[in-house]
């Protein structure tokens, strides 16, 4: 700040015209360098097109019970298992003081909705959940090769033990599986990945 | 660069390009002319091996690139394709494959130089802080390439790697599907790793440039760590320099060539010759073997420290493995550099190699299996201990040592301790 421009205020005195003008423009290149930033950065988040690509009809009548199938949705695993009546027996009977994650983890559900068996099924008979490991994202394996110590899916990459509700009950992934927006459009087809207003009328509460 | 410029325009043409762009000069100083300490050995030579490496990498990978499809479904069978329709197709893919290898053991050969001779200090901070900026660019350019093939290995490591991140509090699953662009590893991930991974080895190429500037301010260290007092200290780069340069550049290709033509695949996993499939995990993922020590390091934290669990422990650890040679220069308090000259800090820099081999092994296991099958020693107990070692190194041994040990007599000068008039 010299005194040259006859500008009042150098020697710290008055701020003079200079500095304000310094700090405005300053100001303006700040907002102006963030608001380019953000297309940049906001450009890799999902693309319109991954995200409408979000919804799969899968016909159940053919799981018999006691058996269960994997789908692809949104790139990764699903896993519909028919339950049988001993494994819905089994996850209703868990207290939730039980379980390492008390929490439902369900989207058709508001966060926070307690982790009962009842609270992750549509229908008892048919659990369906995305199938990575809340842990590192590998896939747990089920009926066809080991369902670890707790009947539901076991992951053998760190070893985490889910539940026939496909709750973890022991190692070291943090959450329950999450169960996936879905409802069922017929008696025998799943909706999975909802409209909202297909999420609206899907039969889902809280119990 | 050091000293005044000796560099003599001999012709007119280059008389001429002088006065308006130097660079003639500027390669003359830099690599002709340059005043180099007379004692340097070989472990000084990787340098020089690793700027071919870079250039090796760089060739190779934009041929690949000219044949390489980054869709999923295409991506494995345009490497296969590379491999066995395109024209040499076979050489320059193992080229690029073994050399990433190669690449990664001249980084690390150096880097322990780095940590024996004392060259993270004074005057040479900034250079090794450089220098570690590379092996971070390095390592995010060796993860994305390896994706690009779109084998089993590529597709779980990737998987496994981004879920690191979701870890992080809060923000966590946010960063992971903008790393993703998806609700999984997919398409759109492999697309970017394809332009990063093309475009992150020329931000290496630039910071070499930095690390070769900051090379050439104080100029080379050497392995008795004592500053060049006179000229008599030195040598002209070239050609004593390129010459030993040339020579261990030579064997080192020497012993790439065996990789690249008679075990092309040895270094790979055979997981990665299965096309990635999102619904099956292969039974045991495993980084590329250069990840080894810091995949330990990252499942050796099974445990939550207060607010921290054990997801989050063990990412921290696994990144402040590296963080923590940025401090480096700041935590080693002896002003003595090479350990040539410290008897006791030099028995534990070679336990710290052995641990960081031994973490190498830890990474490569299965954290439950017994160490040489010795009933009840699991593999992650290792791990436990080598962890400790390897952050105890940093924090409290090497600032304590640098206080209480005494250090051996050192030589008067460079000079001195290569013709062995010592005793003067
Ligand atoms: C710092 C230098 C680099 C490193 C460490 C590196 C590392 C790697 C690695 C480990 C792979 C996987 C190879 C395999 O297992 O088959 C790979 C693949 C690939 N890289 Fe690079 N790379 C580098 C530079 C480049 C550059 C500059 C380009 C392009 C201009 C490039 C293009 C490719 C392509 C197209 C592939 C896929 C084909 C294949 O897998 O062989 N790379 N890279
Ligand atoms: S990914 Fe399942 S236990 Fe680690």
């Amino acid at each position: 700040m010299t005194e040259e421009n006859g500008a009042p205020g150098a020697d710290g005195q008055e701020p003079s015209r200079r500095d304000f003008i310094y700090i405005a423009a300053g100001g303006v290149a700040a907002v102006g360098g963030g608001l380019v930033a953000w297309p940049f950065i906001d450009q890799m988040n999902p693309a319109a097109d991954t995200l409408a690509l979000g919804s799969i009809r899968v016909d159940v009548s053919t799981v018999a019970v006691g058996s269960e199938i994997t789908v692809m949705w949104r790139g990764g695993p699903v896993f519909i298992r028919h339950r049988t009546e001993a494994e819905i027996a089994e996850a209703r009977a868990v207290e939730l003081g039980a379980l390492p994650d008390e929490e439902a983890r369900n989207d058709n559900l508001p966060a926070g909705t307690p982790g009962t068996d009842a609270n992750r099924v549509l229908r008892p008979e048919f659990l369906i959940v995305k199938g990575n490991c809340t842990h590192l994202g590998c896939v747990p394996l089920g009926l066809a090769a080991n369902t670890g110590d707790y009947d539901g899916w076991y992951c053998p990459c760190h070893g985490s033990h889910y539940d026939t509700s496909a709750r973890i009950r022991r190692g070291p992934a943090p959450e329950n599986l999450p169960v996936p927006d879905y409802y069922f459009e017929t008696e025998t087809t799943v909706k999975i990945g909802l409209s909202p207003e297909e999420a609206d009328n899907s039969g889902w509460a809280v119990s | 660069m050091s000293g005044p410029s000796t560099y003599n325009p001999s012709t007119g043409i280059e008389k001429w390009l002088d006065e308006r762009l130097p660079i003639i000069r500027l390669g003359y100083d830099s690599f002709v002319d340059f005043p180099t300490p007379r004692n340097l050995n070989y472990w000084w030579t990787f340098g020089g091996i690793l700027a071919i490496f870079l250039m090796i990498q760089i060739v190779s990978g934009i041929v690949l690139a000219m044949h390489y499809v980054a869709h999923e479904d295409y991506a494995f069978e345009s490497v296969q394709r590379i491999t066995r329709d395109v024209p040499f197709g076979w050489l320059i893919q193992s080229m690029h494959a073994n050399g990433a290898s190669f690449f990664f053991v001249a980084v690390y050969l150096h880097m322990f130089r780095g940590l024996y001779y004392g060259s993270y200090k004074a005057p040479r901070e900034i250079l090794w802080i450089l220098g570690v900026v590379i092996y971070l660019l390095m390592m995010a350019t060796g993860f994305m390439g390896y994706v690009l093939p779109w084998g089993q290995m590529s597709y779980w490591g990737a998987m496994v790697i981004t879920n690191l991140i979701g870890a992080l509090p809060f923000v966590g699953e946010a960063i992971r599907e903008w790393l993703w662009g998806g609700f999984s590893v997919g398409q759109a991930t492999l697309n970017r790793f394809f332009s990063l991974h093309y475009l992150l080895p020329f931000v290496i190429a630039a910071v070499v440039g930095l690390h070769i500037w900051a090379l050439h301010v104080p100029g080379n260290g050497n392995p008795v760590g004592l500053e060049v007092k006179s000229k008599k200290d030195t040598l002209p780069f070239h050609p004593y320099y390129t010459v030993k340069d040339g020579f261990a550049i030579i064997v080192y290709l020497m012993i790439f060539a065996v990789f690249v033509f008679f075990m092309p695949n040895v270094l790979g996993h055979a997981d990665n010759f299965i096309p990635a499939d999102p619904l099956v995990t292969p039974a045991h993922i495993v980084p590329e073997w250069y990840y080894l020590p810091f995949y330990a390091i990252l499942r050796a934290i099974d445990f939550g420290i207060g607010p921290i669990d054990a997801k989050l422990g063990g990412v921290l650890a696994m990144f402040g493995a590296i963080g923590i040679l940025f401090v480096l220069p700041w935590l080693d308090t002896s002003k003595v550099r090479s350990m040539r000259y410290r008897p006791l800090t030099r028995w534990f820099f070679i336990f710290f190699v052995v641990a960081a081999l031994g973490l190498g092994w830890c990474g490569a296991k299965n954290p439950d299996d017994f160490v040489l099958g010795i009933e009840g020693f699991k593999f992650i107990y290792l791990a436990k201990f080598l962890t400790a070692y390897y952050f105890g190194y940093f924090i409290v041994i090497l600032p304590v040592l640098g206080i209480i040990e005494k250090p051996k007599e050192r030589p008067a000068s460079i000079e001195a301790a290569v013709l062995g008039t010592d005793k003067a």
